[in-house]
């Protein structure tokens, strides 16, 4: 089916529910350790196992995260509000309650401008909540669901992470740009809260998922029965989950059926959604006002000071790029076609040299996120972390292969810069004596190249200068080897 | 005072201990036996831990021994309630969801009451899950009446109070949702304080109902009580709900309002919602008469109305089985306790199922579909919603008695002990137990029961109210009374 011919027929109307995992030291109501990635079930204690008797203690600094990401999205923020519990029995549920919130959410009533292919739209926000993640279950057997599964097996490590829950109104009017519409949001949302410093917004991690609503209306109609696509787990996903949906839904249509409200899940090898629960038999989560937990009342004082605190959020930063990093306006256009501006203006600003920032997100970093298939947002590498493989180049202690390699060790392994460096032994050799005894090796191992280079042609020392370099295991500075063979071989300056 | 350890108070046995001339293991001894000889005809225990308290209590011998000061209340036994968590004994809450569970923490009062040298003897039975008058709702069977054993010994915590008042033990802590400490209190003859709504932590409380649920102190005289309860009492970082205030003092108050022995200047409230049609001619006659004794020690008696009383047994029967329904859910057979049906064959869902309906008794049933179903979307605002209005309404009918009266006073039960079976299948006689305690519970506000007399030969119970936060004007106006009157323990009939 022709994307164009159903834009031309159908008006899509997309929303997003994004669920964030705060980066906080601690889970939501108790003092377990939020690391991702530990053994199964070591991070756990009464509370978050939800044992007999233990109680929730909110967590400040989750409740304050919330409010900043309220403020960066420009919304109101309650003066009064609780936690409720949401009733359901799920194993991954410790309590068979979630504590989240309800009719009373910490913030509301905010908007994010996005924008895509010049037009800036307006999403509006609806809420910002608070509540705490499940456990994780994993269904073994060939399904890979709880049907049908041998046995399954709960990981409670997650559960009580904070979560912030982010909702959007739905968005009409977008037309054909809807995909890009809803990957342009959270694009931009993932950078706010990159930005915040709130989360590490990683969705290969599971620390930002998204779910995307989609409804398709004939032009002038009311909106259509929307759908809800879950497992969305990157930036491309989120445009094409939209896209298939608005297709799928199209054929439905077309066909003289009826579009059923439902949860569906993307297929990141597809490209298409499955269908999944129907919402058909609505559960009812019985929601009520957390008893165990005190309402939160946010001081108007202690709101507007952290107001006054934000950083300077993307679209600040985009324009200060501009206006004065000198960014001209090709640049941003291509860093914006190829989804690194912000990426490149957090590197700048955490340090880096503009150039510097631009090539490597613009090169090796692009190719790196084109061979792994995904948005360079979502690599594993945070501007951060560039803009220290940057600073390590220009203070001569890695070479530009070094710091690939350095660059490397970081996707691969999701340690920190400074970790892979120590631990690969990433260093540039400095210690003149052991590169005179390379240079050596290397010319008494290739006599016809030396010669060549002593009868006065220079640019075969290129190969010596490889073997040097290969000896070295890459850890020598390349011009620093290039010197020290010609003045070897007489022919120095 | 007697030469027997069993049948001093508290405050006698930590004297005698903190004095050299007792150790904490005869007093611990001495208990241990008492339990061995009677509680096979009370049942006031669901587990004893002879080991445990022996070495609590040679922990108390060697401090003192080592010159270490001891707490006011160090050696002195306790009996404590199975639905307080105790790391690594049982706490099974009195249902058979939870046989065999050992909690890998301890509650922060089980904390408070250890690190005060303070000797648990074991855990006390109770109605399943708290829900319960009479402890006949227990998945263990009941618990006897020491006054008359073919009788209740009031619920929920109705092990705690028979324990104290057989002389098994000198303490015993106890919960109260609606009425669950000062009921058992009132028919076992002995006195039982319910705190103001956080004062004590309810962090190791296996849950009821969230916001009513509150640990108190059992003891044979109103000082034990008050000793225990600042053992208990105070901020507890891990419950949000407790308050971050000094503690009321209440163990100076109950020593001033004995020693004092007069409540002059004390206006005290007769509720006059809080009696009359309904309740036994014995409970009004002996009620009748402690407030005529509180005027002879100098207070001034004023009627007061607090019209919505009248809605509290409703508003109660909406609001903690809603809660109840949500605390309970977690008992689905996954992470720990009873797990029934896990054939190979059945779903998750029929495991979690069949192990709630073998585990869970018919009244927690009850209450878990009433509130189910009174949280369901499209009854939560007539139900729910409504509940908690009324509920707001009965705190400001405190608010206004409380101008008029710095206490108010009922009796504490409408009935005295009534026989085991009598009431168990007719659910509303058994919730009309509670309808003079539930006013304060739904309030958050502090009430004592204290022994007033008998009524055809079994105790009544005299229940004095405060404002929150005034706990110890509770125990000084009990103590004033005690003080005043012949304490009744000292008819209840020697135990074979």
């Amino acid at each position: 089916m022709n994307y164009a011919d159903v834009i031309a027929r159908y008006e899509p109307v997309i929303g997003l529910e994004t669920h964030v995992e705060l980066s906080t030291a601690s889970k939501m109501f108790c003092g377990c350790s939020t690391e991702f990635g530990a053994e199964p079930n070591t991070h756990t204690c009464a509370v978050c196992l939800g044992l007999p008797g233990a109680l929730p203690v909110a967590n400040e600094t989750a409740i304050e995260s919330t409010i900043r990401i309220g403020l960066a999205l420009n919304c109101s923020i309650a003066a009064w509000c609780r936690f409720a519990r949401k009733n359901y029995f799920y194993p991954d549920m410790p309590k068979n309650f979630q504590t989240s919130q309800y009719d009373e959410p910490l913030c509301v009533e905010g908007y994010l401008d996005v924008e895509v292919e010049g037009n800036t739209v307006r999403v509006g926000i609806e809420r910002v909540h608070l509540e705490e993640d499940t456990g994780k279950n994993t269904h073994v057997g060939t399904s890979g669901r709880i049907h049908g599964a041998d046995y399954s097996l709960v990981d409670y490590n997650r559960a009580g992470i904070p979560l912030v829950e982010i909702v959007t109104k739905p968005v009409p009017g977008t037309g054909a740009l809807a995909p890009e519409v809803a990957k342009a949001y959270v694009t931009e949302l993932r950078n706010i809260l990159r930005t915040l410093g709130v989360s590490d917004v990683r969705m290969e991690q599971g620390s930002l998922r998204c779910d995307v609503n989609t409804s398709l209306n004939l032009p002038g109609a009311e909106w259509g029965t929307r759908t809800e696509t879950k497992n969305v787990n990157s930036l491309r996903s989120v445009e094409r989950a939209v896209r298939s949906e608005i297709l799928r839904q199209a054929e439905v249509l077309d066909g003289g059926g009826r579009v059923t409200q439902e949860t569906r899940h993307f297929q990141e090898t597809t490209g298409d959604t499955r269908r999944g629960r129907s919402k058909e038999e609505a559960t009812d989560y019985r929601y009520f006002p957390e008893p165990d937990l005190v309402p939160i009342a946010p001081d108007p004082d202690w709101v507007e000071s952290l107001r006054v605190a934000l950083p300077e959020l993307p679209a600040a930063r985009r324009v200060r790029l501009r206006d004065e990093m000198g960014v001209s306006a090709e640049d941003l256009v291509q860093m914006s076609n190829a989804g690194v501006v912000d990426l490149v203006g957090i590197t700048t600003f955490a340090g880096a040299p503009v150039g510097e920032a631009r090539n490597w997100w613009l090169g090796y970093l692009a190719q790196k996120a084109n061979e792994r298939g995904v948005e360079p947002p979502d690599l594993p590498i945070t501007p951060e972390q560039v803009a220290r493989v940057i600073e390590l180049v220009s203070s001569g202690s890695l070479s530009v292969a070094l710091a690939r390699q350095a660059v490397d060790g970081v996707l691969e392994t999701g340690s920190d810069v400074d970790e892979v460096v120590a631990e690969r032994g990433l260093k540039v050799v400095s210690d003149t004596g052991a590169l005179e005894q390379a240079a050596d090796g290397a010319i008494a191992a290739n006599p016809d190249i030396a010669a060549k280079v002593r009868g006065g042609k220079l640019s075969a020392v290129g190969a010596l200068v490889g073997a040097v370099m290969k000896a070295t295991r890459g850890q020598a500075d390349a011009a620093a080897v290039k010197q020290i063979l010609l003045d070897r071989l007489g022919v120095g300056s | 005072m007697s030469d027997d350890l069993t049948r001093m108070t508290a405050a006698e046995i930590a004297a005698l201990i903190a004095g050299g001339e007792v150790a904490a293991v005869e007093v611990a001894q001495a208990h241990l036996d008492r339990i061995a000889a009677v509680d096979q005809s009370v049942h006031a225990f669901l587990h004893v831990d002879t080991a445990g308290a022996l070495d609590a209590a040679k922990a108390v011998d060697a401090a003192r021994a080592a010159g270490t000061v001891l707490g006011p209340l160090a050696g002195v036994p306790l009996a404590m309630k199975d639905v307080v968590v105790t790391k690594d004994l049982p706490t099974t809450a009195g249902s058979k969801i939870l046989e065999g569970w050992h909690p890998p923490y301890d509650a922060t009062i089980t904390r408070r009451i250890k690190d005060a040298g303070i000797v648990m003897l074991g855990k006390t039975n109770m109605d399943e899950f708290a829900m319960g008058s009479s402890t006949e709702n227990s998945a263990y069977g009941p618990t006897h009446n020491p006054w008359d054993l073919s009788r209740i010994p009031g619920g929920s915590s109705g092990g705690s109070s028979a324990a104290v008042a057989a002389y098994e033990a000198p303490l015993a802590i106890g919960t109260d949702t609606g009425g669950s400490i000062r009921q058992p209190a009132a028919v076992t003859g002995i006195v039982g304080h319910k705190p103001t709504y956080g004062a004590v932590s309810r962090y190791g409380l296996v849950a009821f109902s969230s916001s009513l649920d509150q640990a108190g102190p059992f003891g044979r005289t109103v000082l034990d009580a008050a000793l225990l309860h600042e053992v208990m009492a105070g901020h507890d970082p891990c419950d949000s709900t407790s308050i971050d205030a000094p503690i009321a003092p209440v163990v100076a108050a109950a020593r001033e309002g004995a020693e004092l022995s007069s409540l002059a200047g004390v206006r005290v409230g007769v509720v006059r919602e809080l009696g009359g049609e309904g309740y036994q001619a014995g409970v009004v006659a002996s009620f009748e008469a402690a407030v005529e004794t509180l005027r002879g020690l100098g207070a001034e008696i004023v009627e007061v109305s607090c019209p919505n009383f009248d809605y509290a047994l409703a508003a109660y029967y909406l609001i903690a089985p809603s809660e109840c329904s949500s605390n309970l859910a977690r008992f689905d057979g996954v992470r720990y306790g009873l797990r029934v049906g896990d054939d190979g064959a059945n779903s998750l869902e029929d495991v979690m199922s069949i192990t709630r309906e073998a585990g869970f008794g018919a009244e927690v049933k009850r209450r878990i579909i009433i509130g189910t179903y009174a949280l369901s979307s499209g009854y939560y605002d007539a139900y729910y919603g409504q509940a908690q209005k009324v509920r707001t309404l009965i705190a400001r009918d405190f608010t206004a008695a409380f101008a008029r009266a710095d206490v108010l006073v009922s009796p504490t039960s409408p009935f005295v002990a009534f026989g085991i079976g009598e009431r168990i299948d007719d659910p509303m006689a058994m919730y009309v137990n509670d309808l003079c305690t539930l006013p304060a519970s739904l309030a958050g506000t502090p009430a004592i029961s204290v022994p007033c007399g008998l009524a055809d030969g079994l105790p009544v119970g005299l229940q004095i109210m405060a404002p929150a936060m005034a706990d110890d004007r509770c125990y000084r106006v009990a103590a004033a009374f005690e003080a005043a009157t012949e304490h009744v323990l000292a008819s209840i009939p020697e135990l074979s």
